[in-house]
């Protein structure tokens, strides 16, 4: 598979880690707040359950050789990736 | 030695005569010449017997020319270089081969176990699955055994191969895959259009069938348009031409696997040459033109060495000049026969009869039998006679059963697309009634297919399908299409009617020579309900091992098909996987093998711990210095007492470079430091260090480390060695995707800074003959946890940080990494007149754990900051990664075990990690397990065994005695509970 890293290029997948759904969104839970059950929920949620979706499917690869994480659009079907990835910083910022 | 080679033809084919090569077979001398393969080679010199089949040992020929060969496997080479399941159709011979015949014993023409051809009846379709089931007990001990000796292929070189191999990337516009007649063409045209060109060939020769037939293009003999089309190609800057090159592999992306067999052809590669090169190549556009592999024709004992396919014997004849057979029978469903009786004829053999199994056998056939006075017979040969060679045949024609003489049957069932590499992404290949083949299906994104790969099998369609592929390509790249003339062909016949087997045939008709899978073993499959495809494969492994069934697969579809009552368009085919042929470990590994499979990493002042007598051990990726003996020193214990000592009583100096180090920079580093540790760093002076415990998001701690103040906007952190590239990892993870808002930027500076812990009483003395005068470093203007920039040995950057890992008033000092060894070297000579004594990672172990200090042993990742008895560096005023999650039920469990110091009962015990903790009473099982040893030492500075572990409630514990059980050593050693901290539990020493 290749990837292609908005800084380096199309590269090997080898030269990339992946991590997971871009989508998810941390929690922002306020320091005051007594940590209960309904706030373990919706970390729990957070941090252990991704969908697993057909088709297109946003996540999120570091590439290594130039340190940046990148949001990259794939078909999980047939691997193809919609364009080249955007950093995961611009990505964030924009949504 | 050699004798002559009695099947050489005089003249013709491309063997270089003048140039004979010595080779040996099953320790028999022989000749052949340069352009053989061993096939061929073996053919010369009359020897047809090779090999023994996998079940039933039967005796086995040669049938094929090509990667398609299922029985005429050998071992190649001898030694650590033997390669079994070696297809001598495609080894390249060359002087000094040495190859041996396979699953035989005693010997090739006398095999005992021929016997299992008697027992076939407990052997047939899934008998491993039947006949060896019971008792179940006997399967490990003596089927398993027994079937393995029987049954079986070729046996691996136990030994470690001693040749290396490579791997390579190529990138190109147009990958050609097949170096045929439509493979030389697409290559011609795009090429010449100005694209980049790959065109790789399995081949050690490209022009494949060009070279086998004899055929006219541009009205000169085949080959020797294939040579000129190569030499044109050869001469074009942008065209890379890659023979013994075979693409197995076609993934995503536009990328194939291939390896290049750049040695094989030589009993050992020259000195610095790999004997072979994996690639991946990676292609903007693919023209696949990988031909088509005949399949055999299923009648009885069709599998006697001397039956052939009949494309083989031509490529045979006319590539190398070698007559497998004097007196032929051809059986053919096609109209190929015409070539297959001209080159049999030209070749010196007598064609006795063509058994053409059509209705009506064509008038071409008639025509071509007529010119060389052959009769043609419209019927089958329902068996082989003879057995370990062919002596005739048993022909059923219109005028009843008779038997006739031969030594060489000529068969063909028609041509199959090589359509392997179309479907390895996931699309299956389609049915085409029309040549009652498979031909591909959906194709992976770029790629074309071209010529007989694409059922397009005439020689004057294939060239100027070739012509269009590449051209195609390389205008679909922007390239303007080149002028191309498609050079003419002569005329050919194409007549054709499929006979998937005999069904008259008597004796075992094989489907599947590789695995001994017969037509009545697709029968039965059926009948015990194995009908479908992917079930027939499995229960009679039809299509499996190492040629995965590419000259038996449609024949047996086929008869499942019908058997089903259904069409084979309806049955399907199974998928094909990568590799198309098999691929060895060294090309897929490369150079990344034994001490090579990871680099080794050497800190700067390597050379100086050498110099020292340094004993060095392997941490993560690095070589660190684990203790320095000295003479006298019995072993490692030993030195690393001493070293402690010395520590303690007056200065060590000890190589920390191996830490993570990460440069964070900019007006909202301090925030960002809050939230990837649990503790607070915006709060962090200026010029002070800090220890900060950092959280995975799950709640359990990641890794440790001081991280210092450097300037209002400037921190610098540490990581622990192995977790350096994680913790970077993490933190860019961290600013880029969960707070990019964030002021920050930081890079790591692991490399840039060799880094040296000096400690013990003397430190500070020692250091002040290194560090430049103008920085005062007193215990009043530079305390512990301060962290400074100073220069030292006269005017060197030099960052100097207090702080302790042993639990001694010590400093850490780093230089950039080009003065690493220069600094060790001055340290030495500044601490001489105190002794100062190089100390390496036991010793550092050792006082960390008299000081209780975690390391990787407690930090596994199953552990929390409460368990580390740290649970009071998690602020409640802030929001950090993991913050919410450590406060799960489970992780505040009081009952959790936490860490706790141990001491032996039996203060003269020896502790060991890896124990459970029990109680003091009772059985030591898992049901009464409280915990566990992280990690233990001899303490000099107590005089006794110590040990730190997590223990269930441990801090209410200290003065309790429990066990440590170790059931896998068989030990158990009572311990007395006590504080993790060891030695100067308040701290003093440090602050001195």
């Amino acid at each position: 598979m290749r990837i292609t890293c908005p800084h380096c290029g199309a590269r090997d997948a080898q030269e990339f880690t992946y991590l997971g759904d871009a989508t998810v969104k941390r929690p922002t839970t306020p320091v005051e707040q007594p940590i209960d059950d309904s706030v373990l929920d919706v970390w729990h949620d957070y941090v252990y359950l991704r969908d697993n979706p057909i088709g297109l499917h946003q996540e999120l690869w570091y590439h290594g050789a130039c340190h940046q994480w990148l949001v990259v659009t794939r078909n999980i079907r047939t691997h193809e990736i919609a364009g080249p990835a955007v950093p995961a910083a611009s990505a964030r910022a924009s949504s | 030695m050699s004798g002559p080679q009695p099947n050489r033809i005089a003249s013709g084919g491309m063997i270089d005569r003048s140039k004979p090569l010595l080779f040996k077979f099953d320790g028999q001398s022989y000749q052949g010449h340069a352009g053989d393969t061993l096939a061929s080679a073996l053919l010369a010199n009359g020897v047809s017997l090779v090999g023994r089949s996998f079940k039933y040992h039967r005796p086995r020929g040669i049938i094929s020319a090509g990667p398609e060969e299922p029985n005429a496997l050998v071992e190649l080479r001898s030694g650590a270089r033997r390669e079994p399941n070696t297809r001598a159709t495609t080894a390249e011979l060359y002087d000094g081969l040495e190859a041996q015949s396979q699953n035989r014993w005693p010997s090739l023409a006398f095999d005992i176990m021929g016997v299992n051809n008697l027992l076939s009846p407990i052997l047939s379709a899934g008998f491993y699955y039947k006949t060896f089931m019971w008792p179940a007990a006997f399967w490990e001990k003596v089927y398993e055994p027994i079937i393995r000796r029987a049954a079986g292929l070729g046996r691996a070189s136990a030994l470690p191969d001693p040749d290396s191999y490579e791997k390579a990337f190529a990138h190109c516009d147009v990958l050609v895959i097949g170096g045929g007649v439509t493979g030389l063409m697409a290559a011609l045209a795009a090429g010449r259009s100005g694209a980049r060109v790959i065109l790789a060939d399995e081949d050690f020769v490209v022009g494949g069938r060009a070279l086998a037939e004899q055929r006219e293009i541009d009205h000169m003999p085949s080959a020797e348009w294939a040579r000129q089309a190569v030499a044109e190609l050869g001469s074009m800057p942008e065209v890379r031409l890659m023979p013994r090159t075979t693409v197995y592999g076609a993934y995503d992306g536009g990328t194939y696997g291939a390896v290049e067999r750049v040695n094989d052809h030589l009993v050992q590669p020259p000195a610095f040459q790999p004997r072979q090169r994996g690639w991946r190549i990676i292609a903007k556009r693919v023209i696949l033109a990988a031909g088509s592999i005949e399949r055999p024709l299923v009648f009885g004992d069709n599998d006697r060495p001397g039956i052939m396919m009949a494309g083989a014997i031509r490529t045979y004849i006319n590539r190398f000049a070698v007559a497998p057979g004097e007196r032929v029978v051809v059986f053919a469903n096609n109209d190929e026969a015409v070539r297959t009786i001209a080159d049999i004829t030209r070749g010196g053999g007598i064609v006795e009869a063509v058994v053409d199994p059509r209705p009506s056998s064509s008038v071409d056939v008639k025509q071509a039998a007529d010119n060389v006075g052959a009769k043609v017979i419209e019927g089958v040969i329902t068996h082989a006679l003879g057995s370990r060679h062919v002596q005739g045949v048993e022909i059923q024609g219109p005028g009843g059963t008779k038997k006739l003489d031969c030594d060489l049957v000529a068969m063909s069932g028609g041509w199959s697309p090589t359509v392997h590499l179309t479907s390895h992404l996931g699309s299956r290949p389609k049915w085409n009634d029309k040549i009652a083949a498979f031909v591909p299906g959906d194709l992976p994104a770029g790629m074309t297919v071209a010529g007989a790969a694409n059922g397009t099998f005439a020689l004057e369609d294939c060239l100027a399908n070739g012509a269009a592929a590449g051209l195609d390509a390389a205008a679909n790249l922007g390239f303007r299409r080149a002028q191309i003339e498609v050079p003419g062909a002569d005329p050919e016949h194409a007549g054709a009617s499929p006979l998937w087997r005999v069904k008259s045939s008597k004796g075992k008709a094989f489907i599947d020579l590789q695995n001994d899978v017969t037509a009545d073993d697709v029968a039965l499959a059926k009948r015990e309900g194995f009908g479908r495809i992917e079930h027939l494969k499995r229960y009679t492994t039809l299509g499996m091992a190492t040629d995965q069934g590419k000259t038996a697969n449609l024949n047996g579809l086929a008869l499942m098909a019908e058997l089903n009552a259904s069409t084979i368009a309806q049955t399907g085919t199974t998928v094909f996987r990568p590799p198309y042929t098999s691929v060895s470990f060294g090309a897929l590994t490369g150079h990344h093998r034994g001490k090579q499979s990871r680099p080794t990493r050497l800190t700067p002042a390597h050379a100086w711990a050498e110099k020292q007598g340094a004993s060095f051990i392997e941490a993560g990726v690095w070589l660190r210095a684990s203790y320095f003996p000295k003479p006298g020193e019995k072993d490692w214990f030993d030195a690393t007492v001493r070293e402690v000592k010395a520590v303690r009583s007056s200065v060590g100096i000890c190589d920390v470079s191996t830490l993570g180090k990460i440069d964070i920079q900019g007006a909202d580093a301090g925030r960002f430091l809050d939230l990837v540790y649990t503790n607070t760093f915006s709060t962090l002076a200026v010029g002070r260090a800090r220890y900060g415990l950092m959280l995975r998001e799950d709640g359990f701690v990641m890794d440790d480390g001081t991280t210092s103040r450097l300037g209002p906007d400037h921190y610098l952190m540490t990581t622990t060695t192995v977790n350096a590239g994680k913790v970077m990892q993490h933190l860019e993870f961290v600013h880029q995707v969960l707070f990019p808002d964030l002021d920050v930027q930081m890079i790591s500076v692991s490399d840039a800074w060799a880094q040296f812990s000096v400690a013990g009483p003397k430190s500070r003395a020692v250091l002040q003959r290194v560090i430049d005068k103008q920085h005062d470093i007193s215990n009043a203007a530079f305390p512990y946890m301060g962290a400074a920039n100073t220069t030292a040995m006269g005017g060197k950057p030099a960052r100097l940080f207090r702080i302790s890992f042993s639990g001694e008033l010590a400093y850490e000092i780093a230089v950039p990494a080009r003065y690493g060894h220069a600094l060790a070297e001055a340290i030495m000579t500044a601490g001489a007149e105190f002794g100062i004594t190089p100390y390496g990672l036991e010793a550092l172990n050792v006082m960390r754990i008299e000081k209780g200090h975690v390391t990787g042993a407690e930090l596994n990742g199953q552990t929390t900051a409460r368990d580390m008895g740290l649970g009071k560096m998690q602020s409640s005023k802030k929001d950090y990664i993991g913050r919410v999650m450590k406060e799960r039920p489970a992780l505040i469990d009081p009952q959790r075990p936490t860490l706790v110091g141990v001491k032996p009962v039996d203060r003269s015990a020896r502790l060991k990690s890896g124990g459970h903790f029990v109680p003091k009473d009772g059985p030591a099982t898992a049901e009464f397990d409280q915990g566990w040893v992280t990690s233990c030492a001899f303490s000099p500075s107590l005089g006794h065994w110590i040990g730190l572990g997590y223990l269930a409630g441990g801090p209410k514990r200290h003065g309790e005695i429990v066990r440590i059980a170790d059931p896998i050593r068989g030990e158990e050693t009572a311990v007395e509970v006590c504080s993790p901290i060891f030695y100067d539990p308040d701290g003093v020493r440090l602050r001195d």
